[in-house]
């Protein structure tokens, strides 16, 4: 009783704790409440998940269903379904390494040392180079495998990576000419960046899988994926320009008066002193705009491609399988899980590492 | 330098460089529409918009109001468009909802509590939509058939739909009663916000906007029951008849899959939204309050609410703007809603390019207008002094 009168120690935590869990009456409840269904989420995920379920290829529905819990054996007989697509069944091994690689592409554009325009551009123009030859095939022997067949996991990433490598760049030239010191280019730019971002994605990716093809001349139509491509690019572009311009709006006006006055050019100012400082400003919300750009991959199922969501709803939609619909989406789930919350982690971990040194009231 | 002096004018160069990018933008817009007109013209398609009042022939799965395959396109559209907006509302208005709820239980200080939210949010944010939406529809579509329907208070659910209790009104009168709700609803926010009513009493302006309300609800009441065929009962029960469900009131899955995912995945940006408002208002403001002697009942609904939401809402506008596109998902699990509507239509009748037309039209509609009246909201209600945030 003594030492609970003492300032900090053990003691004071343990008052705290008890104020902020047992504080007053509703404190209590909410305690209590939020205790019980957070146990109840847990036992429910524990038994249905490991203790009553089956795992294993040589489960079936009969079996399954007399344990009561998940069926795990339909991921472990259609994982290559769930994650390839109809990719050719010999020439899986090329999609897995195409994954590897777009993996690497990420993992190393989140090191700190590879930030520059130049670093950046070639790993990710390499890692799609790589990645494409190691996917369509044709030469060094690889046997060639059409865009139509591909599917799965390294289609959505494909995808991903395709739109941030068109939509970048886009994206810089959107938010260029909006701010550009002539009204006209500025107020047109503006007009055309507000029309696409009220526009719904699918839309704009269902008109560039259907309607675009009357409207172009016949050697620019090229495949439905590239087409559909530019779309997701295109809408990734016009939300990461205003990104962007909320970064140039945090510089502060002198620094490009300053690069002026030392005589630069528009390129070298706009190249060397204003991109990067907007770049820097805006890196959390861009994170967070690649996160949303990773997770609207999966809308191009509506167009018709099998892309990792896809092709877990076909695994499942064979007549053996169709009570197992939750094992398949819980399993893809973990995948956009894992990719997602990653990502989004980092994009936390930097924002509070760029918050150290000048910390806001 | 070399060349002519007016090459390095600036004026020159800003007539040419601005009269060049529009030029360039013209150009664009008028090869596209030319090649598609020469595509359009060998697949004997004629533009135009006389077909807005042919009959479409096919059938659409949801409507408010009564459809039929011998209506003409524009009322497709209307319906469809229709279903957007009623799909949006329900689906923002879950989303605040449970999203505050949320956003309550992150930035409260019982820690069991905020687990829970930040569990909540870590899954429902992190996973796509499309992926939520899949998996409820599924759900959904595994429910067991009609003959063995599991009942709750009066409802039934069975793979088929939610069977409701319903009132044995028109879809008509329903549409009337519900407009007449609006009606009053706007007047009220009207009152409330215009400027012309800055300089009124608050009191008497509250009294007025709660009247507006009042006037609407017993406008629709009034309507239900002009609307009532008095031969009929009052309430239909949903029961079993052989096979099939008879009465009630049935919602499609396709709908119920759509509003559960649109509102939890809502709910889940919304309630960051709302943490990152509650924690924008300083410490000493609250602080403040409590000085005063205020209860903490007062401090929360008083002091720490109206500062938060005036930090949250510019971000809410986006999200809300976001949340009502995402409604065209339903073409995923067919559920009528707008884009579905154009992309039928296009299929059956081949006009696309007027689709698209309208399919832009109607969201550059949707979108701009809930954006103007948020941010007149806004503006409304911002404090003297402090910088307006708004954004479209």
């Amino acid at each position: 009783m003594t030492a609970s009168s003492l300032p900090g120690g053990q003691s004071a935590r343990l008052r705290r704790l008890r104020r902020d869990y047992f504080g007053s009456p509703l404190a209590v409840l909410m305690t209590l409440l939020s205790a019980a269904v957070i146990a109840w989420i847990g036992w429910f995920l524990l038994d249905w998940g490991v203790i009553r379920a089956t795992f294993g290829a040589d489960g079936t529905q009969e079996t399954c269903v007399a344990h009561g819990g998940a069926c795990w054996s339909v991921i472990a007989v259609r994982w290559r379904v769930i994650l390839f697509g109809i990719y050719p069944y010999e020439e899986q091994w090329r999609s897995a390494l195409a994954c590897v690689v777009v993996g690497v592409v990420i993992l190393l554009s989140c090191l700190p040392r590879m930030w520059s325009f130049g670093r950046l551009a070639l790993v990710w123009v390499l890692g799609t180079v790589i990645f494409y030859t190691l996917m369509r095939g044709g030469v060094l022997g690889l046997v060639p495998v059409n865009e139509q067949q591909w599917g799965g996991l390294p289609l959505t990433l494909f995808i991903f990576v395709a739109t941030g490598i068109i939509g970048m760049p886009l994206a810089i030239g959107l938010a260029l000419l909006r701010r550009s010191e002539y009204p006209v280019i500025a107020r047109v730019t503006g007009w055309i960046i507000d029309t696409i971002r009220s526009l719904p994605l699918l839309s704009i990716l269902f008109t560039c899988a259907i309607v675009l093809p009357f409207m172009l001349p016949g050697f620019l139509i090229g495949e439905k994926l590239y087409r559909v491509l530019f779309g997701a690019a295109l809408f990734f572009a016009a939300y990461q320009a205003e990104i962007i311009r909320g970064g140039f709006q945090g510089i502060p006006k002198g620094q490009e008066e300053a690069a002026k006055a030392l005589g630069l050019t528009y390129w070298h100012r706009t190249f060397r002193i204003v991109l990067p400082q907007a770049f820097r400003l805006a890196l959390p919300a861009t994170i967070n705009q690649f996160v949303i750009a990773f997770m609207e991959t999966s809308l191009i199922v509506v167009v018709g491609f099998m892309e990792l969501l896809a092709a877990g709803n076909t695994a499942f939609k064979t007549g053996e399988w169709k009570f197992a619909y939750a094992e398949v989406y819980v399993f893809i789930a973990a995948i956009y899980f894992a990719f997602v919350f990653g990502l989004s982690r980092y994009g936390a971990y930097l924002e509070a590492r760029m918050n150290v040194g000048h910390r806001k009231d | 330098m070399t060349g002519p002096s007016f090459l390095r004018s600036r004026a020159f160069r800003r007539v040419t460089l601005q009269a060049g990018f529009v030029a360039g933008l013209l150009l664009l817009v008028l090869a596209a529409t030319l090649t598609a007109r020469t595509n359009l013209a060998t697949q004997g398609l004629t533009s135009g918009f006389d077909f807005l009042w042919k009959s479409t022939g096919w059938e659409m799965n949801f409507s408010l109001l009564p459809t039929t395959t011998a209506d003409p396109y524009w009322w497709y559209l209307l319906m469809g468009l229709m279903n957007t907006l009623f799909m949006g509302t329900l689906g923002l208005a879950g989303a605040s909802v449970l999203g505050l709820v949320v956003g309550l239980m992150r930035s409260g200080r019982n820690p069991a509590a905020r687990l829970l939210g930040t569990i909540y949010i870590e899954i429902f944010r992190n996973l796509p939509l499309i992926l939520q939406l899949f998996f409820w529809y599924a759900m959904a579509n595994a429910l067991p058939a009609p003959r063995a329907s599991i009942a709750f208070g009066g409802a039934l659910i069975n793979a088929r739909g939610l069977y409701l209790p319903g009132l044995m009104v028109g879809p008509g009168t329903v549409a009337l009663a519900v407009l007449s709700g609006l009606v009053g609803l706007g007047l009220a926010i009207w009152v409330l916000t215009a400027r012309r009513f800055n300089r009124v009493e608050p009191r008497g302006q509250r009294r007025v906007a709660l009247l507006a309300v009042l006037a609407g609800l017993i406008g629709a009441g009034v309507f239900v029951v002009l609307g009532h065929d008095p031969a009929d009962a009052w309430v239909t029960l949903p029961a079993l008849q052989g096979l099939k469900i008879d009465g009630g009131f049935r919602i499609q899955p396709e709908f119920y899959a759509l509003a559960i995912a649109i509102t939890t995945y809502g709910a889940a940006y919304v309630g960051e939204i709302v943490r990152g408002g509650f924690k924008s208002v300083g410490r000493g403001q609250m602080e403040a309050a409590a000085a005063l002697g205020l209860s903490s009942w007062h401090i929360f609904t008083r002091v720490r609410l109206p500062l938060a939401f005036r930090a949250m809402l510019p971000i809410l506008i986006n999200q809300y703007v976001w949340l009502i596109k995402a409604t065209t998902l339903g073409i995923a699990v067919g559920f009528s809603d707008f884009f579905m509507v154009i992309a039928s239509s296009i299929n059956h009748s081949g006009q696309t390019f007027e689709f698209i037309g309208i399919l832009m039209a109607g969201f550059l509609l949707i979108n701009f207008s809930l954006a103007a009246v948020l941010n007149r909201l806004n503006r409304a209600i911002a404090l003297k002094g402090h910088q307006t945030t708004g954004s479209a």
